[in-house]
């Protein structure tokens, strides 16, 4: 009687195994790394946990520190779906940025909501404008989208400091060039005064749960799985590739620009360089820890958020210094891509399992079961 | 009924707990008067640069009684330098935070220093403005456009090609001051001098600065400078190329035993000093403070070899005039390299003066645009 049951969560939680494995590995492996370096490595495992999850505070502060990687996570997983590796997702959130910071410059005098709206749109189109070229010189033009995006993120990032700091700089600005600033009613705050997050989170948890409803129950989800599995087959059954990829692009590229809209009306308050920051690549890392799914990018996003907001107590109190958080995030990342490996076999165990464990199923439900690919 | 409140209230108490206004006070009082010091960096503490001048003078107040110093690297200008200052004060228990890097001060500093009143915020770098900023922050810096210009005096000295070279990260004024300061030392020894600038775009790409000082050397520049947070790879790529080089922020004499001449070197710990200080005798926080030279904020590496008798006797009598406090540096007639007057004839700007936080030239014999 339990085993059906048991076959059941084995096939649920197969797909996460090889994330499991991973994280195992990186434990083990971060430990060995602190003992041959005769640091504390029994404090230290500890210390990671108070300062990520430890307390209210450590919530908040890792929960603030994953908002902004959920969207642009999703910049590199939404793309993924049809197939393609983007990793230019910093240059859409700079330029999805500065595209919020100037929308109040150029508009008449709104509201509150109505402008954060208009923000909001603005760093969509702007971050979606640059991650979908990337997808229509792939389609149109044969560019590797992997290096195009790559290269037009350092494009983005140059225009946008050429404009924070020219045409568009505020002069009173004096050492630290931005934007004029944001009037104060245009900054988002915080959730509230016991729970110190901004509303990026609920935007970035929002905008997960929507793309995970279009890639897994939406018709465009379904065409996506074609498209990303096989470059032949979806051609042939007449599906709108080039459409369906510029897509993903645009709406990923959205999410990355989203992000730089939170940063700078919920942290920043004006756009300058402190935006570029990194984000975009940490993106990369969240979307390859979920398998490009976007329910797991919400919990790999605070897994990270987690590693870093530790990092600061692991300094603090052990004296490690910084790089110490980015080996754990070299190893944790590395481990991801070898353990990537075992996604194939997870496929015939989960067969095994239905065949085996889980009481006959009709000939149908199996077809109807996950054909995810990473 | 009795046990719901119990409940109730061992749930209020447990937020009370996290909600972390408790802990702080817990932690200061089991620290037995001990004073708590944070230290923020943007980048890494051993970075041969700013930072590192700032992490150096952190260890010296780390030797001083009663202070625990807590430190942190690498903590980039977004709101994980936010948390990062709160999670010093929640949970180390940190009463005075020095926020070390320019970009910090606005919006970080002031947000976080809003909602913790009784902590102090002595940030470096930022213009604290009466009325305007919250009484718990302080902003204190020094002006080491006198050393640069110090730099620059033995730079003139020592140059045979009359040609010298300047990294700058941006054309912003606290940059542009020290470019000029550096340039007018120089041609106050030979007015021929011209200092080439190359502005590389940010503070830390070290590529890029590697890559500016092989040019500027392959222009026939002999003397190398910066204003970038790491000299370190412009130091050591002159020195394989056999130029010399002035050093800025810290000592870098150790990466060019052999062309090292001098640098223009912060001494944070003494604005460090006066603010523990304060702390600790429960005086109100200092809210503006600056110095140089003479108040002891900047100083200047010892020479190096190279340096001629000639070179060390001109520079020694600059300084003894800055030290008495009479030197000034930006004095008018002053031409920018465009040939007009920047500052009118009998016009001296003092080091205190608010238009040179706002200098938006270059002086005449910099080769170079903003």
């Amino acid at each position: 009687m339990l085993k059906p049951w048991l076959g059941r969560a084995g096939v649920l939680l197969l797909p996460a195994l090889p994330t499991l494995c991973a994280l195992v590995t990186t434990a083990v492996l971060f430990i060995a790394f602190l003992l041959i370096q005769g640091r504390p490595a029994w404090q230290a495992g500890p210390l990671v946990f108070e300062g990520a999850f430890g307390s209210l505070f450590a919530w908040e502060n890792t929960l603030m520190r994953a908002a902004p990687l959920m969207l642009t996570a999703l910049c590199v997983a939404l793309p993924a779906r049809a197939g393609l590796i983007i990793i230019g997702g910093e240059g859409a959130l700079v330029l999805g940025g500065l595209a919020a910071a100037v929308t109040p410059l150029w508009l008449p005098a709104l509201p509150a909501w109505p402008m954060l709206i208009a923000m909001g749109v603005a760093s969509m189109l702007a971050g979606g404008l640059w991650i979908g070229l990337s997808g229509w010189l792939r389609q149109k033009r044969g560019v590797n989208e992997t290096i195009g995006s790559l290269l037009l993120s350092y494009i983005g990032l140059a225009i946008f400091r050429h404009l924070v700091e020219g045409p568009l700089r505020d002069p009173n600005s004096l050492n630290k060039p931005s934007t004029p600033p944001l009037d104060s009613s245009y900054q988002i705050g915080v959730i509230s005064d016991s729970f110190y997050v901004h509303w990026g989170l609920v935007a970035g948890i929002v905008a997960c749960v929507l793309a995970w409803v279009l890639v897994r129950y939406s018709v465009i989800g379904f065409a996506l799985r074609v498209v990303g599995g096989n470059p032949r087959t979806p051609r042939m059954l007449g599906l709108p590739v080039d459409r369906l990829v510029l897509l993903t692009c645009v709406l990923g590229g959205g999410a990355a620009g989203l992000a730089g809209m939170f940063e700078v009306s919920a942290v920043q308050g004006s756009a300058n360089t402190a935006l570029i920051s990194g984000y975009g690549t940490a993106g990369i890392l969240v979307a390859f820890a979920a398998r490009h799914n976007p329910l797991a990018i919400i919990a790999c996003a605070i897994l990270l958020g987690g590693l870093e907001a530790s990092g600061g107590l692991l300094q603090r109190r052990l004296g490690l210094p910084d790089a110490t958080t980015l080996i754990l995030q070299g190893m944790l990342f590395i481990n991801l891509l070898a353990w990537e490996t075992l996604t194939r076999r997870t496929g015939d165990w989960r067969l095994w399992l239905r065949g085996h464990w889980i009481a006959a199923p009709r000939a149908g439900l199996e077809e109807k079961g996950e054909t995810s690919h990473g | 009924m009795s046990q719901l409140k119990r409940r109730d209230f061992l749930k209020a108490a447990g937020l009370l707990g996290a909600s972390a206004a408790l802990p702080v006070n817990l932690l200061r009082a089991a620290g037995g008067g001990d004073l708590t010091v944070g230290f923020l960096y943007v980048g890494a503490r051993d970075d041969f640069g700013y930072n590192q001048s700032h992490a150096e003078a952190a260890a010296v107040i780390k030797q001083m009684p009663g202070i625990k110093v807590v430190e942190q690297e690498n903590v980039p200008e977004t709101v994980a330098v936010q948390r990062a200052m709160e999670a010093m004060i929640r949970q180390d228990g940190a009463s005075l935070i020095f926020p070390t890097s320019f970009g910090y001060f606005d919006p970080h500093v002031l947000k976080v220093a809003r909602r913790f009143s009784d902590v102090r915020f002595a940030h470096c770098g930022g213009l604290w403005e009466e009325g305007k900023h919250p009484m718990n922050v302080g902003s204190f810096f020094g002006y080491i456009d006198e050393a640069q210009y110090l730099n620059g005096v033995v730079a003139g000295h020592m140059s045979k090609s009359a040609k010298l070279g300047f990294i700058a990260a941006k054309p912003i004024p606290q940059v542009l001051r020290n470019l000029n300061a550096f340039t007018l030392g120089a041609r106050s020894v030979n007015p021929d001098i011209t200092t080439s600038v190359i502005f590389t775009g940010d503070w830390s790409l070290p590529v890029k600065e590697a890559e500016a000082a092989n040019s500027l050397i392959d222009s026939g520049c002999d003397v190398l400078t910066c204003h970038v947070d790491g000299p370190k790879v412009l130091v050591e790529t002159a020195e394989k190329r056999g130029v010399m080089t002035c050093g800025y922020h810290a000592s870098q004499a150790a990466l060019a035993p052999e062309g090292y001449l001098t640098g223009a070197e912060w001494n944070w710990v003494t604005p460090y000093k006066k603010h523990v200080q304060a702390a600790q005798a429960g005086e109100p926080m200092i809210n503006f403070l600056r110095g140089g030279l003479k108040e002891g904020f900047v100083k200047t590496s010892p020479y190096g070899p190279k340096v001629s008798a000639e070179a060390k006797k001109n520079a020694d009598a600059v300084k003894a005039e800055m030290m008495s406090g009479d030197f000034v540096i930006f004095g008018g007639p002053l031409k920018n390299n465009g040939g007009e007057i920047v500052i009118p004839d009998g016009t001296d700007y003092k080091q205190t003066a608010v238009e040179l936080e706002r200098m938006d030239y270059l002086v005449e014999g910099v080769r170079g645009q903003i």
